[in-house]
């Protein structure tokens, strides 16, 4: 048991919280507008594969973070006016973008890079930086020194999303057009603008997650890295009951299930002395979504317009 | 203060509107009467910029002005309660009354101060509203005058009230009444769209009737009378009286015996209730809402699981107690439920469909071989149905949802009619229903009793139950609080017993 509760296991529980907290917070600004958006996981893929490619070209972290932003905020553009304008089904949507996500950076990869999937190696000084580059002047302790930048921000995006959702007029609103966009549309709020606005946010906000992913966590693009990772910041989400620090409590615990994985591996024995098949240790995070979904879900309330597009009477 | 000009509005093949003028005068209430859509929300939704008309045009203090979005009427000074109110119910009364009118920046909301500002309307108004309490822990009563602040909080002058008092107990109404007429002393002009007719009269100062779109009457309420706006709104004469003979008691249908019903949260909601129904006879159950009268009714027709009841239920010497809803319906007993649209039809289902609802499993609906349907018997067993009880339009194909309120419920009542039944439980019959449907209901129920079936109704409007029932028991709190023989005992009796005040 030493071995695993360890200093390490709390910045690897960090560390792998940070994307879902980014797209669970995401998927926030969406759903809390009306608007389902599973598309998180395509999404984070949009930004992770855009980071690496532009960071590789522009030897900059920070531009290929700002177009991962980008790339999240067009590619929700497109859910939104399928979702808004169009009416179109968002499960259905948000499940073909997904669906896209897995193909499209391949193809791209394929004509800029000549790869099947993947984008070179960006060198460790181009990649966003820790804590310890960015203020050097910080006492050497690991808890502060080994954060990623994105972590810290990622913190406080979850705080910055309390305040606009209850002290801000735009989160009332933001929250209203979720809950019975009629009863705001007769207040004089604009209705659509408003959901235009969360989902749009929702890809920014993975963007920067899946930017994490590839030029943050590790130094290059690969295949379907989310891993089903929007999958699970959805899961944290419907947790957290759409509250911001709820969920990304929820994304902690699911980012603790993930490290343990990593600490188990070769580590946990079976009484007879034998390993655990790492099989088993990597459902973990798996299993931990499905019993926290199946036993508090029922629990949880949804923004009640939810997944109905608004359709004013004319 | 306004005035609406010739105002055309067609959704699809329907005209709902058809150069519809009225003017209001500032400082009165105005009512606008009509059945169910003859065109008179359509109108004041024009006018609030819920929708936009085709053509003509609306005037405010004289002046011609484009109203295109709510947003728009806001700032024009006019306010609208709708029928179905437009409250988020998770978040609170004063989230609510600023919601698009936020005070403060755009980076902070002053909720305290609004609330201080909510106050101080709601004493003025006599509203008697919390501020930070929410939406969902609030009676109907009360949200209805969290809707009314909303308006007065945007400084309204002009107040459209869509069917208010449809929800309320007439406690509630008469508080309400008096409201308005404190709103209209203090300047305040108000327009009521309604279809009660004694609301109208205890009211209002002028009223505008609608028919069909079309503007068919505009009077001074003090010039008018019930019959006289009856006629206008139908088109023809209307019994506003319920004509019935005496009643001849025949055998006990139904026997409740020490009958306890518990709610899901453990409380009691019937308490110890024992009586009679006999064939040939109306047994009303007069009460205000949410006293016990859904849980009775439930329980009867075999909605409620028996552990929630203690007691027992006879049906025709029979004790029914733990029986089914399907074996109580197969024994004679229809319902026809408060609430049609939860409890009553499948609303996205055919006409057809909905008519064999219940029935579903058995001839007519049914072939003889017991597994498929029987499409000729279900279209024959509709046709009577639509037929006998006048479903208008008269087409088994078209989703129930594309009827009217009126139409939907003779489709209810017609279905539940034809099993046919030796006992009938009926709740609201006429709720949201036009004048001309409803005199169709109350002369169709008034049949059934006169073939010789037992009827217990229960009504929310006190007038309905007084006038159909040959015997009138008193609910309150769950305990019958007495029986009157509702051609002797007066209303007001009858209202006292209904809140505790008398036995």
């Amino acid at each position: 048991m030493r071995q695993i509760l360890t200093f390490s296991l709390l910045f690897s529980t960090i560390r792998l919280s940070t994307p879902l907290v980014l797209a669970a917070i995401g998927g926030l600004y969406s759903e809390r507008s009306g608007v389902i958006n599973i598309a998180l996981e395509g999404l984070l893929l949009a930004g992770a594969f855009t980071a690496a490619s532009v960071t590789y070209y522009a030897h900059s972290p920070w531009v290929g973070l700002g177009w991962a932003i980008v790339a999240g905020a067009a590619v929700a553009a497109i859910i939104a006016v399928a979702c808004i304008r169009f009416k179109a089904d968002q499960v259905v949507t948000g499940t073909g973008i997904n669906i896209l996500f897995i193909g499209l950076p391949a193809v791209l990869s394929g004509a800029l890079f000549l790869s099947s999937g993947s984008t070179p190696q960006i060198p460790k000084e181009n990649l966003l930086p820790d804590l310890a580059h960015l203020l050097p002047f910080l006492p050497s302790w690991r808890i502060l020194t080994d954060v990623s930048i994105i972590s810290v921000l990622a913190l406080v995006v979850v705080f910055v999303t309390r305040y606009v959702l209850y002290h801000t007029p735009f989160g009332l609103r933001l929250r209203a057009v979720g809950e019975n966009p009629e009863a705001a549309d007769a207040a004089g709020v604009a209705v659509n603008r408003m959901r235009y606005v969360g989902v749009i946010m929702s890809g920014a906000l993975a963007g920067i997650g899946g930017a994490y992913l590839s030029i943050g966590q590790s130094s290059l693009f690969t295949r379907n890295m989310a891993a089903g990772r929007g999958f699970i910041a959805l899961a944290a989400l419907i947790f957290g009951k759409w509250r911001p620090v709820q969920t990304m409590l929820a994304c902690l615990l699911f980012g603790l299930a993930d490290a343990l994985t990593i600490q188990m591996q070769g580590v946990a024995k079976l009484p007879s002395g034998e390993d655990i098949p790492v099989q088993f240790i990597q459902m973990i995070p798996y299993v931990v979504t499905i019993i926290v979904l199946a036993g508090f879900i029922g629990q949880s309330r949804a923004p009640k317009a939810l997944g109905t597009p608004y359709q004013k009477e004319r | 203060m306004i005035e609406l000009r010739n105002i055309t509005k067609r959704f699809a093949n329907v005209l709902a509107n058809d150069s519809v003028s009225f003017k209001v005068a500032p400082g009165t209430i105005h009512a606008i009467v009509g059945e169910n859509g003859a065109g008179k929300s359509t109108a004041m939704r024009i006018a609030y910029g819920f929708y936009t008309a085709d053509s003509g045009e609306i005037l405010i203090n004289g002046e011609v002005r484009e109203i295109r979005t709510p947003h728009d009427a806001i700032a024009l000074g006019i306010g609208m309660v709708h029928q179905h109110f437009m409250l988020v119910e998770p978040m609170t009364v004063a989230e609510n009354i600023v919601l698009g009118a936020e005070p403060g920046s755009a980076v902070s909301l002053d909720l305290r101060k609004a609330g201080e500002e909510i106050r101080r309307v709601s004493d003025e108004f006599k509203l008697s509203v919390n501020p930070t309490a929410t939406i969902e822990s609030l009676s109907v009563g009360q949200q209805q005058r969290v809707e009314l602040l909303k308006a007065l909080y945007r400084h309204a002058q002009l107040l459209i009230l869509d069917e208010p008092t449809a929800v309320l107990t007439p406690q509630e109404v008469e508080e309400f009444f008096a409201i308005l007429r404190s709103m209209r002393e203090q300047g305040k002009t108000i327009v009521i769209i309604t279809h009660k007719l004694s609301e109208v009269l205890a009211i209002s100062d002028n009223v505008t009737v609608m028919r069909d779109g079309k503007v068919v009457g505009d009077l001074k309420t003090s010039e008018t009378n019930a019959a006289d706006l009856a006629r206008l709104m139908v088109g023809r004469e209307v019994l506003l009286r319920v004509e019935k003979p005496a009643a001849k008691p025949a055998d006990v249908v139904l026997s409740l015996k020490g009958l306890s019903i518990l709610g899901r949260d453990g409380s009691k909601r019937v308490d110890n209730v024992s009586f009679e129904v006999r064939a040939g006879e109306i047994v009303g159950i007069a009460g205000v809402e949410g006293n016990g009268q859904t849980e009775l009714i439930e329980a009867l027709a075999g909605l409620i699981p028996a552990s929630y009841i203690t007691g027992t239920i006879s049906f025709v010497g029979r004790d029914i107690t733990q029986t089914d809803a399907r074996k109580r319906k197969e024994l004679g007993i229809a319902h026809v439920p408060e609430d049609r649209h939860r409890r009553g039809l499948l609303l996205d289902f055919s006409l057809a469909e909905n008519t064999i609802l219940g029935g579903h499993y058995r001839r007519p609906a049914v072939q003889a071989n017991g597994v498929l349907l029987d499409q000729k018997g279900i279209q024959q067993r509709t046709d009577q149905v639509i037929r006998d009880f006048d479903v208008r339009p008269p087409n088994a194909a078209l989703p129930a949802r594309a009827l009217s309120g009126g139409n939907q419920q003779k489709l209810i009542i017609g279905r539940e009619f034809e099993l046919p039944p030796k006992l009938l439980l009926v709740s609201q019959p006429t709720r949201g229903v036009d004048i001309g449907a409803i005199e169709f209901i109350h002369r169709k129920i008034v049949a059934l009793r006169d073939s010789g079936c037992a009827v217990l109704l229960v009504s929310a409007e006190l007038e309905e139950v007084t006038a159909l029932s040959d015997r009138l028991l008193v609910i309150h709190k769950g305990k019958i609080a007495g029986e009157v023989d509702p051609t002797v005992t007066g209303n007001e009796e009858i209202g006292l017993m209904m809140t505790g005040g008398k036995h």
